[in-house]
Formats: structure tokens, C-alpha cells, sequence
């Protein structure tokens, strides 16, 4: 059954694309093999034909050969169905074998093979790497990744439920995606917020449940000039203006604290030193500082030597 | 400890034999350009390449073989041999030449090859410049969508260490490190042999025999303090394994301890930086985490950390251990 229908389809590929002129479904059934004798059954079994070839990104074309013919014909233009011309150097085809690998096991893997597969078709040996050792990979273990790509791509605005860092419930968020973005590891989706009627950008590992779309393919206009990117960085960035604080540290620990301190000197009490910090954000670092646990004491300021005590004495509660 | 544990199977690796006919329509219109463009190739090479048997070749290729058009006149479009081995297709008709690349082929090939682009080691050179723009042309509209998505690779420190890392295993070297381990809170120096220079989830890592270790170790390059390529050649054991980069970098042994902990809400990024065996929703957004760890230490430093936010279950143990730590830093502000 299903050998028939891929000589059914094959057949049907190649007769559009050796055809000159649009051909009506008569021509197409007199010159295809494979299809039901029934016109009605032929029609039906046709047009999905049709979906599934459009499906596989062959562009089959609708029209007519004259202006006064009134029954569509169909065709496939050699020049939209071709991949153009394409040659490769040798070094450009080993990163082209190392690119095709990123996905593996990831949301594209099936559509960086199905493009090498192409590619190798039109020619090109993308066999394994040159380069030695190195073996790049790009994740999607998020749900949302895959429907947030295809609303990106298809530019369509999508609805998903939210639960923002720190809350308890997810709340409902209507978005238009400009672009997705992979920062440090984790996806990211920008876009315009349409109930907060703002730019917005949304950690897709705290998307709670299916992403809908929630209007027609090509109506998300995406303002030009819009640097998805620099968005992710920005909403990701500390603030800008740092605070300092003294702490002491035990001689031997605190490692991860001395490697940015802005200096160190021994304290009066032996087995400690005394160092001058940068901060930003009181919340992280009192959190940070406190994890150093008795190896680490705040001295000043004041507000992060509280938050310090706070957070150990949740610890005992 | 920041890989994500959750496994993905490829949607790719579907096995011929349950290959819908429009996968089956997708090889075959690949399959003829692939020897055209090569005039004759080996059966053997082709189904690798096509990922099938010989068997299940030879049944495509009798398929493209028995393509039939009946009007006006029947004729075959396809003419083709395999005699001895070696395929030769002597008319290909309409389809020699590949379909073009569709959207998600164009932009998953642009996104990897424009985040290779950052790393260090690969981007400096002009290939994938040269390849981005060749790709770029052969795709067409294809490629559009592919600029709103994007790839970073980690920050500057990391890729003064990769350079070096790279430098290494070009030059089959030794490398000297000075890595910091935040579990522990240490600064530690060792000797490593390098492997291979892993990125992934964002980060790029070392992966290679640890001389202290006597063992394959993975170091995250933006943790290295120092690194210097030294002048011994590099030694890498027969039987040194390398990491299943597709099932996860850290993946739990049987010796690791197994933690539980309550999260509340504030609490709950804890989940999507660790990878958890098991994560359970409980009422007013709090969750219930299982995770192994051969670290005790670090479990403790993340306890005092999360404060309130975070309670350890078990093991009782060492539950007690954290209440111990909290009580001795505080007697420090007594």
C-alpha cells in the first residue's frame, strides 16, 4: 500500500515538473498511474496528494495556461523546486558536518539532517570534522520550544500560561514572538506583551503547560530593528550601579569570594582576612554569602549583614 | 552540576522500515541527485549515507526504476544500473537535482553554524563565514526566519581557557589548570590530558584524564583560574571513556547520595538549574525535589543558600548537619 503510494507520488513529481504548461486533473489521471477509476474517489485522493507534496516543500503551482481557460492547472517550476547551484571547500563542508551534529537529540535534529541530506545530494561530502575534539550541542529539553519556533517562524502571536520566578501561581500571557534565544543555556522568548502592551521576555522553562496560537499565520509584525538578543541580555542583566561591602573571610576558604574581591588584607584576629566586595542585587549575594556558612562573616553595610542572618536563621525554622 | 538530565529521543531516527511514503518520496528525491552528482557511487557508500539496508536500496532503486508516465505516449523517466556494485542512473528526467531546503532545514543548519561562529576556536577561521553566506544563498527566503533565533556561547573568560584548551589538543599537549570548585569552595591544581572540548547547554567544558583523578573529568571552562599548555605530550590511557554528550554530562552513579528537598515558590529555580530524578507540584506552588549527588558538601552550601526558601528532607542526617552550620555562622553575628 504504501509502496504504491510513493510510486503514486513519485510519478506525480515528476510529471508536473516535466510539464511546460499547468495540466488539468484529467491530464494529471490519464498520464499518472495509481489513482482509483472513480473521478470523485480520484479527486479526493488527489488533493491530499497535493497537501502531502506541499507538506515536503515542493511547490506546486496553481493557474492556467491561458486567460480565458476556466479549469485550474497544476505544475511544479523547475526553478522553485531546485536547490541552486551550491559547492563547498573542504573546510567549509567539515563545519557544515560539525553544524549538522549541533542538534542531535534535539527539537531540529530531524531538519539538520533532512538539509545535509539535501546538501549531500546536490554534491557536497560533508563528512566528519577536520577539527579535532570538539563537540558543540544545542538543547531543547523545553516543551514549549518546539511551538514558540514554528510562531516565531510562521510570525503568529501564541497564549501559554506563566509562572514568573518566585510566584505561586502561572498566570495567563498573551504574546507576539519576535525570536527565541538560548542564553547560557536556557531558551528565552521575546516579544511584544499584548496585555501589558510592552516588550517582554519569557523563560521558556517557566512556561506551564501547552503554548496555542492564537491568530493566523504572517500577522506578528516584528518592529524592525529589534535585537532579540540584546533583548534576552538586558532583561537577564544586573543593574549597573554596584555596592560594596567588607566581610571577613576565613584563611583557606572563600575561594570563590577572593578570586573577585577588590582586596584582601589579614585581619587583627588570626585565621581571618579581611576583604572589600562588589555587589549589585542584596537578595543574590546575601544568598551567595550565606552558603559560605561559618567561613564567611558580613561586617557592613548593615542591610546585607541582616539579610545574611535572616536567610540562616530560615535555615532553623 | 548544570546539565539538564531530561533525555529527548531524536524524531529523526525513524527506522526505514516504518518510514511513511512521504519519507520514503523524500529519500528517493534526494537519492537520485546523490548519484548524479557523483556519476556512479558504490551501494555499500549510498546506504550508509541513506541510513538503509542494502536491501531496502535495491528496492528504491527498482522503485525509481519502474516510474511509468502513460500520457501522451508511456514511457520511463528513469533509467538506471546497479550492475557490480555501482549505481549509475543514465536519465534522470526532472528530478537531478535536489529539492530546495525548506524553512526548518535552512534555519537549523544557519542557527548551528552562526553559534560556532562564537566559539573561539572554530569562528576565527574564514570557513564559516564563507559557508554562512553560500548557505544563505542556496536557501533563499528559506534562511529568513533564522535571524530570530539565536545561540550564545558563554562569556570571555571562558574563551580565553578554550583558546588555550584548543591550542592543546592541536598540539596533542598537556595542560596545566588551576580550577575552582564551588561544591567545595577550593581553588585546586592539576594536570590533564586533554580529550576534547565539549559546549554544550551554552557552556564550554574540558573533558579529559585528570591526573589527580586518574579518571576522565569534565572542567567548565569559565571556573578555570589558570591554564597553561605545557611542554609534555599529551597522555590519554587506552580505556579513558568519553562522555555520552547526548544523554546528559552529569549523570548519577550508584555510589552518589540521594537528597530530597521542599521548595517553596522562591525556591523553585533550584529544579531548573539541577538536573532532578523526580520533581513533584505540591499546593501553593511548592515543589518536591529528588536529586543525586556524590557532593554532600555542595548539598549543604545550597541549603544555607536557600534559607526558607528550601528545607531538606533527607537524609536526616545530614539535615542535622545543615541546622549545625546555620547555628555556627550565626554565633559570628551573636
Amino acid at each position: 500500500m504504501s509502496r504504491r503510494k510513493t510510486e503514486r507520488l513519485l510519478s506525480l513529481v515528476v510529471c508536473l515538473l516535466s510539464a511546460r504548461r499547468y495540466l488539468t486533473a484529467a491530464q494529471i489521471r490519464a498520464a499518472v498511474p495509481g489513482y482509483p477509476d472513480s473521478f470523485d474517489a480520484f479527486k479526493r485522493m488527489f488533493e491530499r496528494d497535493k497537501d502531502e507534496l506541499r507538506e515536503l516543500g515542493i511547490p506546486l503551482e496553481t493557474g492556467t495556461n491561458a486567460s480565458g481557460d476556466e479549469e485550474l492547472g497544476y505544475r511544479i517550476s523547475r526553478q522553485a523546486y531546485e536547490l541552486p547551484e551550491i559547492t563547498l571547500e573542504p573546510d567549509e563542508a567539515a563545519v557544515l558536518g560539525l553544524a549538522a551534529r549541533v542538534w542531535r537529540r534535539a527539537e531540529l535534529a530531524g531538519a539538520a539532517e533532512g538539509a545535509l541530506l539535501k546538501l549531500r545530494a546536490a554534491g557536497i561530502d560533508a563528512e566528519d570534522l577536520t577539527q579535532p575534539g570538539i563537540e558543540p550541542r544545542v538543547q531543547t529539553p523545553e516543551a514549549a520550544f518546539g511551538p514558540l519556533w514554528e510562531a516565531v517562524r510562521d510570525r503568529r502571536p501564541v497564549t501559554f500560561a506563566y509562572r514568573a520566578a518566585g510566584r505561586s501561581a502561572a498566570q495567563q500571557r498573551n504574546l507576539e514572538p519576535w525570536g527565541v534565544v538560548n542564553r547560557r543555556g536556557r531558551w528565552y522568548v521575546a516579544g511584544q506583551d499584548v496585555d501589558r502592551g510592552a516588550e517582554r521576555v519569557f523563560r521558556l522553562s517557566r512556561i506551564d503547560g501547552p503554548v496555542r496560537f492564537t491568530g493566523p499565520v504572517g500577522t506578528v509584525v516584528v518592529p524592525p530593528g529589534t535585537d532579540v538578543r540584546a533583548a534576552v541580555r538586558d532583561w537577564d542583566a544586573e543593574p549597573i550601579v554596584p555596592r560594596s561591602c567588607r566581610v571577613r573571610i576565613r584563611s583557606g576558604a572563600g575561594y570563590g569570594l577572593r578570586r573577585h574581591a577588590l582586596s584582601i588584607e589579614p585581619d587583627d584576629t588570626d585565621g581571618w582576612d579581611i576583604a572589600e566586595l562588589h555587589f549589585t542585587d542584596n537578595g543574590w549575594w546575601s544568598e551567595h554569602l550565606a552558603s559560605f556558612g561559618a567561613d564567611v562573616v558580613v561586617l557592613e553595610p548593615s542591610d546585607l549583614r541582616d539579610a545574611v542572618i535572616g536567610r540562616l536563621k530560615g535555615v532553623l525554622t | 552540576m548544570s546539565a539538564d538530565a531530561s533525555p529527548r529521543v531524536a524524531r529523526s531516527s525513524r527506522t526505514p522500515a516504518t518510514a511513511t511514503a512521504t519519507e520514503r518520496l523524500q529519500r528517493l528525491l534526494a537519492l537520485v541527485p546523490y548519484v548524479v552528482s557523483r556519476n556512479s557511487v558504490g551501494m555499500a557508500e549510498t546506504a550508509a549515507t541513506f541510513g538503509v539496508s542494502e536491501r531496502e536500496l535495491v528496492d528504491d532503486l527498482n522503485l525509481l526504476w519502474c516510474v511509468e508516465l502513460r500520457s501522451p505516449d508511456p514511457y520511463c523517466p528513469i533509467d538506471l544500473s546497479y550492475e557490480g556494485g555501482e549505481i549509475v542512473v543514465s536519465e534522470a528526467e526532472a528530478i537531478g537535482r535536489p529539492l530546495r531546503l525548506g524553512v526548518d532545514e535552512a534555519c537549523a543548519l544557519l542557527i548551528a553554524l552562526r553559534m560556532l561562529a562564537e566559539l573561539p576556536s572554530i569562528g576565527e577561521g574564514s570557513a564559516l563565514s564563507r559557508t554562512i553566506a553560500k548557505l544563505e544563498a542556496a536557501a533563499g527566503a528559506a534562511a529568513g526566519p533564522a535571524a530570530q533565533i539565536a545561540v550564545q556561547v558563554d562569556n570571555i573568560t571562558a574563551q580565553s581557557a578554550a583558546a588555550a584548551v584548543t591550542e592543546a589538543l592541536n598540539r596533542g599537549r598537556r595542560l596545566h589548570l588551576s580550577y575552582y570548585v564551588p561544591g567545595r569552595d577550593e581553588a585546586t591544581e592539576r594536570d590533564v590530558d586533554p580529550m576534547r572540548l565539549l559546549v554544550v547547554e551554552g557552556r564550554s567544558y574540558l573533558e579529559g584524564w585528570c591526573r589527580r583523578a586518574d579518571d576522565v573529568r569534565l572542567f567548565r571552562l569559565d571556573r578555570v583560574l589558570a591554564i597553561e599548555v605545557l611542554d609534555v605530550a599529551r597522555d590519554v590511557p587506552a580505556g579513558a571513556e568519553q562522555v555520552d554528550v547526548d544523554h546528559g554530562l552529569f549523570r548519577p552513579s550508584p555510589q552518589d547520595v540521594q537528597v530530597v528537598f521542599e521548595l517553596a515558590p522562591a525556591g523553585r529555580w533550584v529544579a531548573e538549574y539541577y538536573p532532578c530524578e523526580q520533581i513533584e507540584e505540591l499546593p501553593d506552588g511548592r515543589l518536591r525535589i529528588q536529586l543525586r549527588t556524590p557532593d554532600t558538601q555542595w548539598v549543604r552550601r545550597l541549603a544555607l543558600r536557600l534559607g526558607e526558601d528550601g528545607r531538606l528532607l533527607a537524609p536526616a542526617d545530614l539535615a542535622d548537619q545543615i541546622g549545625d552550620d546555620a547555628a555556627q555562622a550565626l554565633d559570628y553575628y551573636a
